[in-house]
């Protein structure tokens, strides 16, 4: 097989499961990764060498006696920060968490330990997932391994950027407006946001409760399937999640891989960069979506235009649902229980004490957030803001559900441009919020939806997003299967292999 | 600070009271409202609690059926509709015993709405509708350590144990309650007693006030009599037993009724009850207070309760107290006034407890109403709270009934029981105290009575037979009350008083 850091989980899994390759080796080659560039990519806020080697150790010695171990046993994996990890250190990316060690594991992760994987470390991410490009860590900045000055998408930017360099095999994202999808894209990856309450919410620090969904980031559409399906299922513990069998997923994956989608009706969203809504896009991003739907109709796809009007509204809806959850949940965060406690020198009040800890705690974007959060559920403004914003939701979920009648999915660009400089709208909370324009409607829908990597535009990847009915995310494997096959095909080689990150020394 | 008062009676002369009670009752339910938690009162502090109800980062709330069902069974029986579709929503604050930010509470869509609880009261009946029936979690405990008066103002530091956070805890809010004039405190207590024993039936609650069971916001405002418009209201909170209810509203009203003598007004705000003055004190102004920013809970679904289950657990309620009063009145055969008597002593369950261990309905009724409420009020205790059992009182009763004791020496069993000496028959055995027959020892107690007086025993041979009582009492003394009255008085006209 192909060096180790570089290839698919599918194809480590098979290697150990093989003999070809031990836990212990494939841990240590990626560890010996992070080790020589995690220093230039920031992706990983903790890493734990000793305990992944010991797991990688006890797996190895497990297979040895002939224990019966699952597929995913001894593949290493990342977990974005946000995951409540056992006795590991879990900041959401915040300074209020900075020393937490939980004395509990998120079901998911609970999962993926059962399931044999071995935890590298936990992957930098904008505070509390609020952001687009990462830059919001209260740690760090991350690099997009295709060209270091550039941002790795967010708010997954830890996730996306391990798995695009080569520090992990895949990785765990969380997604509430696009924060899977957007960094998957931003770094050519395939990243999934599946049906809200299809993945346990239960450990998962909250940003927007009734929005986030947490999702594989891997370097295949096969990939993205198997660790979807380690994590979903009913989860007792989550009141949201959905009580029904775990889809079929990598099977689905496989079959769209052969390259048949005759009958399948797709619907390319007017509203998301098509005629009379193309301001805020990059041509090149354009120009690659229209490439993906025209392979899409060769492999016999039915394509029709679909307009979403309610979609132009989902913006400024998300931005007040999600910022008002997050204001309420971020409410715990007062220095009381846990995390960071500031100013308790016996000269401060109770509120105070409160007041300095968050203060001092959360960053700006977190802080602009709880404000607007704030505002937009006090009496006398909640129905012209939260009120309203749920009304568009329902406008939006509407539209989904006409599309549905006439399609089977529905197409679009990920992220309406690529990956930017690091810096360059930091400024601009505004056009930082548009990186999201594409991935909104789906999430405020609870509908899944997958990015899978279609070209380059200025030698940067760019991502086109498959969004299909809720429970229905075997659709988004097959088609972007299909879609991860031809292109791979076309061009020889899958596009990450064509990675050549531009020497820069981080300043 | 000390408030200016008014009395009571002048107070009705020129204002007309509104109450209204929101009550909150800790469910019995073996785990906690979110979460698996045992909910046992009295745990090391801080031992009952996981990632859930600890407000941990990540962790998520799963709702316990077991606390909606109680309280829906609440509802039914405080004939309230039962909503078929009803949410949680979040109560935001910061204050550290709610460990997650905002409470879980409901708020625009409770699970039960219109229902009402009629009281009786010196044979007069008090409609009181009820508002609402909802389900929330209840708090931890704050505690403040240092300082003079336990607040948190003023303490060096504070401790909170979140056991209690997560405990389900039901809010049944009454409208206001006009109407009530100079009977305002006895209806709000009356409405507190009739809800605990309600609760008592449906087996939903301990209903423990001293635990804080069972806990009463007491809303009181004054208008001048003939106003159309209410008063302004204040809130005094928690006040955790029947009879500080009572004095809260009168307190309230006395105090406001000065406010408003002086041509002030009554602030809006919540205040606190102090059981060693009865009074009230002003808590935070609410018309500071905060913007809860009420949101429907998004980590929840919603509850919507199916129309048969409701109907079967509305088939399935207990006999409840009004109807059981009128039943047991009837098979005692007891005036409305004496049945109002037992009620209003908080003995009913006692009294029917005894009367089913055997004792007449008199004499249950005799003993709590009687001794037992005296010692009762002696140590300043709740009947409920004597250590004597309905069956123990039974077997006073009967011992009385067979001659064993007298009124006298059951008295005296008693003690030995409340003193933890065993049951009566025990206490009887062991301290000697059935009643002396016709016995040598008291044959020679009336001799030597007769003996020790002969003045008086010469006034009976004469003919003055009253002076008999004043022998008797010679004989009742020296036999430490042990001998029956009736029979010493008997063997005394034997010996003195010729036919």
């Amino acid at each position: 097989m192909s060096d180790v850091t570089s290839s698919s989980a599918a194809d480590l899994s098979s290697a150990l499961q093989s003999g070809e390759l031990s836990s212990v080796e494939v841990t240590r080659a990626y560890l010996d990764r992070i080790a020589a560039d995690d220093d230039t990519i920031g992706a990983y806020l903790h890493v734990d060498a000793e305990a992944a080697l010991a797991s990688a150790e006890s797996i190895d010695a497990a297979r040895a006696k002939g224990a019966e171990l699952g597929p995913l046993a001894g593949v290493p994996l990342a977990l974005k920060d946000v995951v409540v990890t056992e006795g590991v250190r879990t900041t959401s990316g915040s300074k209020i968490l900075d020393g937490w060690r939980p004395p509990y594991d998120a079901t998911l992760a609970a999962r993926l330990k059962a399931a044999g994987t071995v935890l590298l470390g936990k992957t930098n991410m904008d505070e509390f997932a609020m952001g687009s490009s990462t830059e919001n860590s209260a740690y760090k900045v991350t690099r997009n391994p295709w060209d270091t000055d550039r941002v790795p998408g967010g708010s997954s930017g830890g996730s996306s950027a391990a798995v695009a360099a080569g520090l992990a095999p895949w990785a765990i994202g969380t997604d509430t407006g696009g924060s899977i999808r957007q960094p998957a894209a931003l770094t050519g990856l395939v990243g999934h946001k599946p049906t809200y309450g299809s993945v346990s919410r239960y450990g998962l620090i909250a940003f927007s409760s009734s929005l986030d969904q947490a999702g594989p980031m891997t370097r295949t559409v096969l990939d993205a399937a198997l660790l979807h399906e380690a994590v979903a299922g009913h989860d007792p513990l989550d009141s949201t999640s959905i009580d029904s069998p775990v889809p079929v997923l990598a099977e689905s994956a496989r079959r769209g891989a052969e390259g048949d989608l005759a009958g399948l009706r797709v619907g390319v969203v007017t509203e998301l960069g098509g005629d009379g809504h193309t301001d805020g896009y990059d041509p090149g991003v354009l120009e690659r979506a229209a490439e993906a739907v025209a392979l899409l109709e060769g492999m016999g796809a039915e394509v029709r235009q679909i307009s979403c009007p309610a979609f132009d509204l989902a913006l400024p809806a998300y931005y007040l649902i999600a910022p008002s959850e997050a204001s309420s949940n971020l409410a715990r965060f007062d220095g009381v229980r846990y995390g960071l406690r500031a100013g308790d020198d016996g000269s401060r009040d109770l509120d105070e004490v409160m007041a300095l800890t968050r203060e001092q705690g959360f960053g700006p974007e977190v802080k602009r957030r709880i404000i607007l959060g704030t505002y937009a559920l006090s009496s006398g403004y909640y129905d012209a803001y939260y009120g309203q914003a749920q009304k568009v939701r329902t406008l939006i979920t509407r539209d989904f559900t006409t599309a549905w009648d006439d399609v089977d999915v529905l197409v679009s660009p990920t992220s309406p441009t690529v990956a930017w400089p690091i810096g360059s709208r930091v400024d601009d909370p505004i056009a930082m919020y548009a990186a999201d324009l594409c991935t909104l409607p789906a999430s405020l829908a609870g509908v899944p939806a997958i990015s899978v990597p279609c070209g380059l535009s200025e030698g940067l990847p760019v991502g086109f997003q498959i969004m299909a009915p809720a429970l229905a995310d075997d659709r988004c494997y097959r088609v972007a299967a299909a879609l991860e096959a031809a292109q791979d095909a076309a061009r020889g080689h899958a596009l990450l292999a064509g990675i050549a990150p531009k020497e820069n020394a981080p300043s | 600070m000390s408030d200016t008062l008014v009395d009571l009676d002048e107070v009705l002369t020129r204002y007309e009271p509104v109450i209204g009670l929101e009550t909150h009752v800790e469910l019995g339910t073996a785990s906690k409202m979110f979460c698996g938690c045992s909910t046992t009162f009295g745990a090391e502090p801080n031992t009952q609690t996981c990632p859930v109800c600890l407000g941990l980062p990540g962790a998520l709330p799963v709702v316990n059926e077991a606390a909606i069902e109680s309280t829906i069974r609440i509802g039914l029986a405080l004939g309230c509709r039962i909503a078929s579709w009803s949410r949680f929503a979040r109560k935001n604050y910061f204050y550290p015993d709610i460990p997650k930010g905002f409470q879980t509470s409901q708020y625009d869509e409770p699970l039960c709405t219109a229902g009402h609880l009629d009281i009786e009261l010196d044979g007069e009946t008090y409609r009181v509708e009820i508002e609402r029936v909802h389900i929330e979690e209840d708090t931890g405990k704050n505690l403040h350590v240092g300082g003079a008066t336990g607040r948190i103002h003023g303490a060096d530091h504070s401790l909170v144990d979140y056991n209690r956070a997560g405990i389900p805890l039901v809010e049944i809010v009454t409208r206001p309650i006009p109407g009530t004039g100079a009977k305002a405190p006895e209806v709000a207590r009356a409405y507190v007693t009739e809800l605990r024993e309600i609760l008592l039936a449906l087996g939903v609650s301990e209903v423990r006030m001293e635990q804080g069971n069972l806990r009463s916001d007491v809303n009181t405002s004054l208008a001048p009599i003939g106003s159309l418009d209410w008063g302004t209201r204040t809130e005094t909170k928690n006040v955790n037993s029947l009879r500080s209810v009572e004095r809260s509203v009168r307190f309230e009203m006395r105090r406001q009724a000065a406010v408003l003598d002086a041509g002030e007004r009554v602030v809006q705000e919540t205040r606190h009850f102090h059981e060693d003055s009865g009074s009230t004190s002003s808590g935070r102004s609410k018309e500071e207070a905060t913007d809860y920013r009420y949101f429907p809970e998004p980590d929840l679904v919603p509850i919507a309760p199916d129309e048969e289950w409701v109907e079967a657990l509305r088939a399935a309620l207990p006999e409840l107290p009004a109807a059981r009063r009128v039943r047991l009145r009837e098979e005692w055969g007891l005036s409305d006034t004496e049945m109002a008597w037992i009620v209003n002593a908080g003995a009913l369950a006692l009294v029917s407890d005894t009367v089913a261990a055997g004792a007449s309905p008199g004499d249950a009724r005799k003993w709590w109403l009687g001794e037992l409420a005296r010692r009762a009020n002696d140590s300043g205790v709740e009947l409920t709270d004597l250590a004597v059992t309905p069956k123990q009182v039974a077997e006073l009763a009967a011992l009385v009934a067979a001659g064993t004791v007298n009124d006298q020496l059951a008295r005296q069993a008693l003690d030995g029981v409340l003193a933890g000496e065993g049951d009566p028959a025990a206490v009887v055995e062991s301290r000697g105290l059935a009643v002396m027959g016709d016995s040598d020892e008291l044959v020679a107690a009336v001799e030597a009575a007769i003996e020790g007086n002969p003045d008086v025993a010469d006034k009976v041979r004469g003919g003055k037979v009253q002076a008999i009582g004043a022998l008797v009492g010679a004989v009742m003394k020296t036999t430490r009350g042990k001998a029956d009255a009736a029979t010493v008085k008997r063997m005394l006209e034997e010996r003195l008083v010729s036919n």
